[in-house]
């Protein structure tokens, strides 16, 4: 592929050529996931609606297929309101600042062995510090709107990732420590040898832990305190209308995908077939886990109701932490005396 | 040629950013361009290959301690105005700390152990070489002293800031998650059984 792009664009100069490779391949990447995000929303609606015993949206198009580009075509010509006594710039750039980190996040995932745009050594920890700077915009958003509902709704979220991404962070220790690297690929690597190598069988409850935290830090129900339209309207976002809105939501569909296919890369031995002697590895077992735990979300969503604000942060200081640490202690005996998928 | 002015493109906005951070009139504000600050910090870092220090930077002082300031900074009422009155009286000591720093700051740059001769450019590494795994391997091993003794002194400073705050307080009010899910239908609901009219004809 990159010497078929270099061999076809020789006229131009080398670093031409390069940056135009690369932006190719952020294209290759950008694309489909937005392509995923827009019928990720129409299959939230849709299953939710089933669920409900509804049918959910079948107007637009056939199937009501076409429903999610209608959205996003009202959404582009909606005015955008910017609220009196709001401080206008830091409105504007916050749907930005939540926006970027989740697309950069994408950089270090690997498709499979080869089809990763960054390979770094640190990638795990890339994916972390990505995913930490997203609550700037739900703050920056909460805090310039200049109302009391976008306030309490940026407060509470603040407060709520802080508490759920420690829990995360340990739960990712346990799996930096069963693969010995912090490259992603390497950790797909590390459960080579069928369903009974993959690290969510040792490493059960830290696999619970991040994905409980996964939603948690997704904002999505049934931790969605931030946005708690029964209690606070919608939250952070409650000023925000048209194009600026959208970006939230696009960024907050991002983030889901990322999540589920995080879970499935570090837990579920990502493009590893799960009976390596009957099928193959292929790109495609990575994209049917992904989408199981894409469900899961909209399965959640449709299922429990909202947490009280104080159970959600004593769920994730006095529940999640201790179940990681915990487990930390045992894996770190396991790892020792070479019992499970590590020993070999 | 590109590093180069990767350098100086961030080194200008982190010495832009800093200085903002000073003079600016709103404290969020300031908080906000400190947090740009760490993070063109962080990207200096990068370019000199220390990658794992780098996202640690973002991940621990952008992600963490920089919510938890701005999460107090937005829950005060901060008035602007009285905190500016002192400025004149203490301008003197000010600018007499600020000379001290600026020659402590000289006095490093400019000697002998950080000069630039001192300090020549590292050699880039190659593209296996885990930043990580070096630092872990010092950490643990020739520094796993020292490195105990700041993790007691941390945990010390975790006890003292929760010991100061956990003191009895009486009329507050608690929920017992326990007893909540202990609860059942009887302790809490009385059926009362009656007639559907109580008019007699």
């Amino acid at each position: 592929m990159s010497e078929f792009f270099h061999s076809t664009f020789q006229f131009l100069p080398e670093p031409v050529q390069y940056t135009v490779y690369t932006l190719l391949k952020v294209v290759v990447i950008l694309v489909p996931l937005f392509v995923v995000v827009a019928y990720y929303t129409y299959a939230e609606r849709k299953v939710i609606g089933y669920m409900q015993m509804r049918r959910g949206p079948n107007r637009v198009g056939p199937l009501g297929l076409l429903q999610p580009f209608a959205d996003m075509f009202k959404l582009m010509f909606k005015e955008i309101i910017i609220p009196t006594n709001s401080n206008r710039y830091l409105f504007i750039i916050a749907p930005v600042i939540t926006f970027a980190p989740s697309m950069a996040a994408w950089a270090v995932i690997p498709f499979n062995d080869t089809l990763v745009f960054s390979d770094i050594n640190a990638g795990l920890l890339y994916i972390l510090a990505m995913t930490s700077v997203g609550v700037y915009g739900v703050i920056i958003a909460g805090w310039a709107s200049n109302s009391k509902y976008a306030l309490l709704g940026a407060m509470r979220s603040a407060a709520q990732i802080v508490a759920y991404e420690i829990a995360m962070g340990f739960a990712l220790v346990g799996v930096l420590m069963a693969a010995g690297s912090l490259n992603l690929g390497e950790i797909v690597g590390g459960q080579r040898g069928g369903l009974s190598n993959w690290y969510f069988i040792w490493l059960f409850p830290l696999f619970m832990v991040f994905l409980i935290s996964g939603v948690a830090e997704t904002n999505r129900a049934p931790f969605d305190v931030a946005e708690g339209e029964s209690e606070i309207v919608a939250g952070f976002h409650v000023e925000y209308s048209g194009m600026t809105f959208a970006v939230f939501f696009l960024a907050e569909y991002a983030n889901m995908i990322l999540i589920a296919m995080l879970t499935s890369l570090l837990f579920f031995g990502g493009w590893l077939s799960p009976v390596p002697g009957l099928i193959g590895d292929s790109i495609g077992w990575l994209f049917a886990k992904t989408s199981v735990f894409m469900f899961l979300f909209l399965w959640f969503r449709a299922t429990f109701p909202r947490y009280r604000y104080d159970q959600i942060m004593r769920l994730g200081w006095k529940v999640l932490l201790p179940v990681t640490i915990l487990w930390l202690v045992v894996e770190g005996v396991l790892v020792y005396f070479k019992i499970g998928p590590w020993s070999g | 040629m590109i590093e180069a002015f990767i350098f100086y493109l961030f080194a200008s906005l982190t010495v832009a950013s800093a200085t903002t951070v000073v003079t600016v009139r709103n404290p969020i504000h300031a908080a906000l361009f400190l947090v740009l600050t760490f993070f063109t910090s962080a990207v200096i870092w990068m370019t000199l290959e220390a990658e794992f220090l780098a996202i640690i930077l973002v991940l621990v002082y952008v992600g963490a301690v920089m919510v938890l300031f701005l999460f107090v900074v937005m829950m005060l009422d901060i008035n602007i105005a009285r905190m500016r009155e002192g400025f004149v009286q203490y301008l003197p000591l000010g600018i007499g700390v600020a000379l001290v720093m600026l020659a402590l700051m000289l006095s490093v740059v400019t000697g002998d152990i950080f000069s630039s001769e001192a300090m020549l450019e590292p050699i880039p590494k190659a593209a296996d070489y885990s930043n990580t795994k070096a630092l872990g391997g010092v950490l643990y091993t020739e520094y796993v002293f020292a490195f105990e003794i700041a993790a007691v002194i941390l945990l010390v400073a975790i006890v003292a800031a929760i010991s100061l705050t956990m003191r009895k307080r009486p009329k507050t009010k608690y929920q017992s998650p326990p007893d909540q899910i202990k609860v059942r239908k009887a302790d809490r609901l009385r059926i009362v059984k009656m007639r559907s009219s109580n008019f007699e004809p």
